[in-house]
């Protein structure tokens, strides 16, 4: 294996691990400043991460040892996602391991894991909460795979990398099928970041909570890996997204000199992303539950309609 | 070179073990005990005697058994090895499992069961050997006949007899339109040795025939979308080992017959084949992931999930077909790979699931998903080995479901290169209903897997459960150590299918298998897709490891229990955590369409407030029962003519002479 390919492919993921609450961070400042609050800075995931790690760890009498083992692997699935997914060069090593069908299969197994574990204590809340986010999964998990469907019939591949490459050095032209691709996958991020209209990240009712809910019994150390492990979530959708239909500007692996702007142009286009987010939760409202399935289905069907499109039109 | 005389002779070593069995007096627990692990030591012979026959030429052995004139015919060729292995290395696990398992009371006699258990793996054997219609018919019904008195092993409950009827019914139909298939293949020349069958060259119109019969027989033993009634009922009410065989084992010979008849002795495809057994198989996917969703009975959960399983090996045949008969040969090879894993993965974690059903209702009783609950703290073995086959079946990487799924997901991504246009547009909704497929199996073994052994125990009695004894757990530890093998391992996997794909489709993946490393597994170009899930294994038991050691080393590892936490509550229990029904509301929501619910809701001023709803499947209703009045009627038509008085009959028998007599001059 060439070293300088190993090289980019560890500077991506801790650049990914580090800046991930940074981003989190940057979304909820927005979301401040358009509610017009002054909101606590763009650093405050960093200290509530710090504040977690010194805590005692606090757990239910009868937590077995899957409620333990959950935020390790949660964190360690995290971790591979974002590694495949190519933020500021292609080409990576890691990518070979796991093309898009493999990153759902792996964002499925972290989620798994954190279902079970929120069902291992045994509150209403905990079962509620798995519940919940397994049904908001198995709904946007197909409408994700269905958007990777399109671009990878355009370019014959399923490899991210391969993908990028491609969408990257093509005619800059509107492509209707990765329109709909795109809405769908916009619908589909917000749905599995547990963000608002599917879920409210800030609630503090536990009966209208999704991902919250699943998170009750966790304290310290426990709750500040599946914190950051969400953060990366975030970091691992918004990089798809933009890996997908925004890819200008990567760098190609081992290009040392094009590093740099290549991170410069990804903190512009995730700090435009995260603002974008904002915006679009400031603006819209938590829906009901049972509005959640016509939310994904819609999203399904678009995503649908995109291969569809691409398949008769070729465009 | 002698791995047809080595698996006939554990064959017979089987039949003569369960006649021993028969014969010895000895104690429940010695019986089980000395006969089922000697039966798992003839699995494992099988298995290692079927292996090296994957990549060797056929065999063949002439019995001179049977009939006058009607010599047994036995063939092992690749497609045949695979099946046996596959019933080796799952056989293995179950018999362990039940040498533990029918040590204790409850059912029938023991030796009874340990002859019929053994004439089931004998025959299964034979089916898988048969190379001629007249053997494969006596082994495919001696099959059906061992399981069915499997199944009624408890034939003191009603309910387990009435569903050991439905599965004969349903295997006899299905066993009527095997024999005609046969009937077709043979054209006329009377010779029913698949040598023969192969040789003759049938009409389009024939072979479609031939095919739709294939379907629909081997169909009603594997639980195709009509004919999967049985499954649901059958599963629960036989004894969970035999659970594990008929769903883990016996599904896949009716795969086996299917891709037998379809791609061996038929001799041209169709296209139109593969869109029928693509859009049956998805169909009985979505149905049963659907059904699975709502069971409140575990067993009955894991049978759905088996039609479900079954619906997407029969989607991979479809698209086989389709490429095969597009001559895309090695497409074709690849999708036949993708089907043959999952039957393989299937096998595995299947009976790994029903096998850990089996031990739960030792320890506990129950059956019943509401029951249920916490058993992970007192049966941290089972619950182990049950994750592992949760997980697997869930499709996640790096374990084997996941793997095969992959496969086949990516044969689907390949078959935009058909050269008809309707199929192309077909294929995304194909896709989709595939990814459905998928994720809605996610949620369903969630709910398994959380409502039995994760959160507060439903019932007080679970308090006294206790872990599976030393063979049961080496039965679920050998099932799961396959899961996670296969799964890191699948160029190796693929390798080992590929003379099959050259046998039955006349391609090779063995240039796709060559430029990639073994750690990748690529979908027939790199450039195109890759999989490597020994560096998923590694990158995530490394980082957990790492995120371990850093945590604590800069952390600490303090810890302290305490209550959960209950809003300031102070009530909370055990009967406020998610039913199985309350798991499953959601998905009865959304696809209420597909079920049949009956729901009584009490008024507000009702003294005893009931609420009861009842789901069941609408096929009953549309399908069955009117076939059942249907003839019911007929026979009241019929039962006209029974007066019960002699002279009547004498008068219809001179009738009918007479009618003989004007006809026949």
């Amino acid at each position: 294996m060439n070293w300088g390919y190993l090289a980019s492919q560890l500077f991506q993921t801790a650049l990914a691990i580090a800046t991930a609450p940074l981003l989190l961070g940057w979304v909820s400042q927005c979301r401040a400043w358009l509610q017009n609050r002054s909101g606590p800075g763009v650093l405050q995931p960093y200290r509530v991460l710090f504040k977690l790690l010194q805590k005692d760890a606090v757990i239910a009498h009868n937590a077995s040892w899957l409620f333990r083992l959950a935020p390790y692997v949660v964190f360690a699935c995290m971790v591979l996602a974002v590694s495949i997914v190519p933020l500021v060069a292609t080409d990576l090593p890691f990518a070979l391991a796991a093309d898009v069908i493999a990153l759902v299969g792996l964002l499925a197994l972290a989620r798994v894991f954190m279902a079970l574990a929120a069902m291992d204590v045994g509150t209403a809340f905990g079962s509620l909460g798995a519940r919940r986010e397994m049904l908001i999964a198995c709904l946007a998990e197909p409408a994700l795979l269905m958007v990777f469907f399109t671009p990878a019939l355009i370019s014959q591949s399923t490899e991210l990398t391969v993908i990028v490459d491609q969408l990257a050095h093509r005619e800059l032209r509107l492509y209707p099928s990765m329109a709909f691709a795109a809405v769908a996958f916009l619908m589909v991020l917000l749905a599995e970041n547990a963000r608002i209209p599917v879920d409210n990240p800030t609630t503090h009712l536990e009966l209208t909570m999704v991902h919250e809910a699943m998170l009750l019994e966790y304290s310290a150390r426990h709750l500040a890996l599946m914190e950051w492990a969400h953060a990366l979530k975030l970091m691992t959708y918004a990089a798809i997204g933009i890996a997908l239909f925004a890819p200008w500007g990567i760098a190609a692996a081992g290009e040392w000199l094009m590093f740099p702007l290549a991170v410069g142009v990804l903190a512009a286009k995730l700090a435009l992303g995260g603002a974008g987010l904002a915006l679009l939760e400031t603006v819209s409202a938590k829906m009901r539950i049972f509005r959640v399935p016509e939310f994904l289905g819609m999203a399904f069907m678009l995503a649908v309609l995109g291969m569809l499109t691409w398949i008769l039109v070729q465009a | 070179m002698l791995s047809l005389q080595i698996i006939l002779a554990v064959a017979i070593y089987w039949i003569a073990l369960g006649v021993a069995g028969l014969a010895l007096r000895c104690t429940r627990e010695a019986h089980a005990r000395l006969f089922f692990s000697l039966g798992a030591a003839g699995s494992l012979v099988l298995a290692v005697a079927a292996f090296p026959a994957l990549s060797d030429w056929p065999q063949t052995l002439v019995l001179p058994l049977g009939l006058p004139d009607l010599p047994f015919h036995l063939r092992l060729d690749p497609l045949s090895a695979f099946f046996l292995l596959l019933l080796g290395a799952a056989s293995t696990g179950v018999s362990l499992h039940s040498a533990g398992y029918f040590q204790k009371g409850g059912g029938g006699d023991i030796r009874l069961v340990c002859l019929q258990y053994h004439v089931f793996l004998a025959a299964m054997v034979m089916v898988l050997l048969a190379d001629d219609g007249y053997l494969f018919m006596v082994a495919w019904e001696s099959m059906a006949l061992a399981s069915y008195f499997l199944v009624t092993t408890d034939h003191r409950h009603a309910e387990i007899r009435s569903a050991g009827l439905l599965y004969l019914v349903v295997a006899h139909i299905g066993a009527v339109a095997i024999l005609l298939c046969f009937g077709v293949l043979q054209l006329g020349t009377w010779d029913y040795t698949f040598a023969a069958m192969r040789d003759n060259a049938l009409s389009p119109g024939w072979a479609g025939v031939a095919f739709l019969l294939a379907l629909f027989g081997f169909g009603a033993k594997a639980g195709f979308l009509p004919v999967h009634v049985w499954l649901p009922e059958a599963h629960p009410a036989a004894p969970s080992p035999v659970s594990a065989l008929m769903s883990g084992v016996m599904l896949k010979t009716a795969i086996y017959g299917l891709l037998r008849v379809s791609f061996d002795l038929l001799h041209l495809q169709i296209w139109w084949w593969g869109v029928v057994a693509l859009s049956v198989g998805l169909l009985t996917a979505f149905y049963g992931v659907a059904f699975a969703a709502v069971q409140t009975d575990m067993k009955r959960l894991l049978a759905w999930s088996s039609i479900e399983n079954i619906g997407i090996v029969l989607a991979g045949i479809g698209l086989t077909l389709t490429f095969h008969a597009y001559d895309m040969s090695l497409l074709s090879a690849f999708a036949l790979a993708a089907t043959l894993y999952h039957c393989l993965n299937h096998a595995l974690f299947k009976s790994l699931l029903f096998l850990a059903t089996g031990s739960v209702m030792h320890a506990t009783r129950q059956r019943s998903l509401g029951k249920l609950g916490g058993l992970i703290r007192r049966m941290p073995w089972v619950a182990a080995m049950a994750l592992i086959g949760t997980l697997a079946i869930a499709g996640l990487p790096p374990l084997n479901g996941f793997a095969s799924e992959w496969m086949l997901l990516q044969a689907f991504l390949l078959t935009p290169g058909l050269p008809n246009s309707y199929l192309n547009m077909f294929v995304p909704v194909a896709t989709a209903a595939v990814a459905l497929v998928v994720a809605l199996a996610g949620y369903v073994m969630v709910k398994f897997y959380g409502v039995v052994f994760l959160g507060l125990p439903r019932e007080e009695s679970l308090a006294e459960a206790h872990d599976a004894g030393a063979f049961e757990r080496l039965g679920l530890g050998w099932l799961a150590l396959w899961c996670v093998v296969l799964g890191v391992t699948p160029v190796f996997v693929v390798a080992a299918l590929d003379p099959i794909a050259q046998m039955l489709v006349g391609a090779t993946l063995r240039n796709m298998l060559g430029q990639s490393s073994w750690i990748f597994l690529t979908a027939i170009q790199p450039e195109h897709a890759s999989y490597g899930p020994m560096v998923f294994l590694l990158v995530i038991v490394g980082v957990m490891a790492a995120t371990f050691l850093v945590v604590r080393r800069f952390y600490h590892g303090r810890m302290r229990r305490s209550a959960p936490w209950d809003c300031g509550f102070l009530g909370l229990n055990a009967r406020m955590q998610d039913s199985a029904e309350g798991f499953g509301q959601p998905i009865k929501q959304i696809f209420e369409p597909f079920f049949r619910i009956e729901r009584h809701h009490p008024s507000p001023f009702d003294r005893a407030p009931r609420y009861a709803s009842k789901l069941e499947d609408n096929l009953w209703y549309w399908l069955y029962l009117p076939i059942v009045r249907l003839a019911e009627r007929l026979a009241g038509l019929v039962a006209v003519l029974h007066h019960g008085r002699i002279a009547l009959y004498l008068v219809y028998s001179f009738v009918t002479l007479l009618l003989l007599l004007v006809l026949m001059t």
